[in-house]
């Protein structure tokens, strides 16, 4: 199988991470060896195996809904990469 | 005493239990040794100004009857820190202090310990040689522009250097036992669900472990007792009689059955691994186990499964850093440019790299293809496990392929940097725990690893066995101090 620009082009889309031509060439012969790697998988026969989605069996337990840390605004503001006070600020999405 | 950094951790409790010692002359070596260290790079973040004054104010009113009483340690960047910066060794976080602190690390500091700063790693946890770190590769202490392992490379450095007495990592894919392997260290994977992934930044929620990282096996089992908790905050954290590890802790392993699994004889494996192998069945019998040959039959198909499983999570855990709320921001024209521009800037190539393959298996025509058929795989790689434990009672094998290499010899071949985890991969997709001992050299000098794989939630037996071995083999590391300025 060969992975190729186009397909590069859109998982980049899919992934919102931006390449031009220079990495996109670099990351199809990556992913091209990559795969070719996991490609071994197709020799096994596996129609009949259930698929192992976690290896820890237990049931996943409730617990109550509970507000346990408060008034943690300005630290978690303090974060944000625009300064500002109350929000956080993005790029203008409606016109 | 001018070798306060040469002890090991149970000697430093002891001296300070037995008020030999002060938690403030304790932290003042690590940090006066740390700083003449910065050479190996094994900080991101330093914190030491605050660790002398947390182990100040613990002399004012030491309570001894703590694990880790006044006992200061760094610990892997990939763990939450409130107040403290938090990187994941990546520039997406270069900024970022969190408002919380991770299960892992409270336990340790409820047990006395103090925090000296964070420890350079692989960015998101993603490598085997702590290369792609936006913050630099950093020196293994055996050699010069030798890798220390990775992910958790900056805490095997620091740990085989003695800048810190013991340390934490995380172990994915073998980014505790690869690392300690390298660096002549001992690191123990835990059972999937023993130690709570909360605070810990998020790579594949379905294989990442916290563990400890120590110079000899008791240590290890020191640490592994503190940070095991059952914790709500993580819905995978599992509710299991922990042992006091440390405390029950015997080299009596006399009649264990350890299984020698054929399938990790690989194609191309040095000799000198081989004959590590050898002498650690040797080893274990003069311990008294019983070596029986059993056949883990998918071993080879691990690494493939691994390298869908990983980035499929990845990519969906890494999709939080969007640049909106915390971390790097690039600008962009827009909404959607700026995301693009900010994930294409602020993740490296490796990282970018496992994003692709991972939103590429999930996506639309190739979920069953790619993702369906390795958790299938995974289910036979696991049942393989399963038939082994019916006839043993641990597993032996070598903890890598090869001793560690030079610092940009495999850069450039992701797939030769991935065969570096072929033995330690199907442990975390088996979820089971695993150990790293320093069980001899290669020809160059450098460390050599056995690792010993155990049952679910079975870490006593695999940390007795190890600490039986570790006995007999009486490992020495050679180590010059050849960085210290």
């Amino acid at each position: 199988m060969s992975i190729d620009l186009k397909t590069i082009k859109h998982i980049s889309k899919l992934s919102r991470i931006s390449v031009d031509e220079k990495k996109a060439e670099k990351l199809a012969g990556d992913l091209n060896s990559i795969f070719d790697f996991i490609e071994k998988l197709n020799e096994l026969k596996t129609d009949n195996v259930e698929p192992l989605t976690s290896v820890a069996e237990t049931t996943l337990k409730l617990r109550s809904d509970k507000v346990k840390s408060k008034n943690l605004r300005d630290q978690v503001i303090k974060n944000s990469p625009k300064e500002n006070e109350d929000y956080f600020v993005v790029p203008k999405v409606i016109e | 005493m001018s070798d306060i950094t040469k002890q090991a951790l149970s000697e430093l409790v002891e001296n300070i239990k037995s008020k030999k010692l002060s938690s403030s002359e304790v932290t003042k070596a690590f940090v006066e040794r740390s700083e003449k260290s910065k050479e190996l790079n094994v900080y991101i973040t330093e914190d030491y100004t605050n660790a002398l004054n947390k182990a100040k104010k613990f002399d004012e009113k030491p309570n001894l009857d703590l694990k880790l009483p006044g006992i200061p340690m760094a610990v892997k960047d990939l763990f939450c820190t409130k107040d403290l910066r938090t990187t994941a060794g990546s520039k997406i976080l270069n900024n970022f202090v969190p408002t919380y602190e991770s299960t892992v690390t409270q336990n340790i500091w409820n047990e006395g310990a103090i925090l000296m700063g964070k420890l350079n790693c692989d960015e998101f946890a993603m490598g085997s040689s702590n290369e792609t770190s936006f913050f630099g590769n950093v020196q293994n202490p055996i050699d010069k522009n030798l890798v220390p392992g990775g992910s958790s490379g900056g805490s095997s450095s620091a740990v085989a250097a003695q800048l810190t007495p013991i340390t934490i990592g995380t172990d994915t894919g073998g980014s505790i036992r690869q690392p300690a392997s390298f660096t002549g260290t001992v690191g123990l994977k835990p059972t999937y669900g023993s130690c709570s992934r909360y605070g810990i930044v998020a790579f594949a929620s379905s294989l990442d472990q916290a563990g400890p990282m120590a110079q000899n096996v008791k240590d290890c089992a020191l640490l592994q007792e503190v940070i095991s908790t059952y914790d709500e905050k993580d819905s995978t954290s599992i509710d299991f009689k922990r042992n006091e590890y440390s405390k029950e802790l015997t080299k009596d392993i006399k009649g264990k059955k350890i299984g020698i699994p054929k399938e990790y004889r690989v194609d191309g494996m040095p000799k000198e691994i081989e004959d590590l192998w050898k002498k650690g069945i040797e080893y274990a019998k003069d311990c008294g186990a019983e070596i029986i040959d059993i056949s883990l039959p998918h071993t080879n198909y691990a690494l493939p499964t691994y390298y869908i499983v990983a980035p499929a999570e990845a990519s969906s855990n890494l999709a939080r850093y969007d640049g909106v709320k915390y971390g790097f921001r690039a600008e962009g024209e827009n909404l959607i440019d700026m995301y693009e521009k900010t994930r294409s800037e602020g993740f490296g190539a490796e990282v970018q790299r496992r994003i692709m393959i991972g939103t590429y298996v999930l996506s639309s025509g190739y979920y069953d293809a790619y993702y369906l058929k390795a958790q299938k795989v995974r289910k036979l790689i696991k049942n393989d496990f399963d038939d082994a434990y019916k006839k043993v009672d641990a597993i032996l094998t070598p903890s890598t392929p090869s001793s560690a290499f030079k610092i940009g010899e495999k850069t450039n071949d992701p797939v030769s940097m991935y065969l570096n985890d072929i033995f330690t991969v199907p442990v975390n997709l088996a979820g089971l725990p695993g150990i790293s001992i320093p069980a001899g050299h290669d020809a160059k000098g450098y460390p050599l690893g056995l690792q010993i794989i155990g049952k679910a939630f079975d870490e006593q037996n695999i940390l007795n066995i190890a600490y039986a071995m570790e006995e007999k083999i009486n490992f020495k590391n050679n180590i010059t101090d050849w960085w210290i300025k």
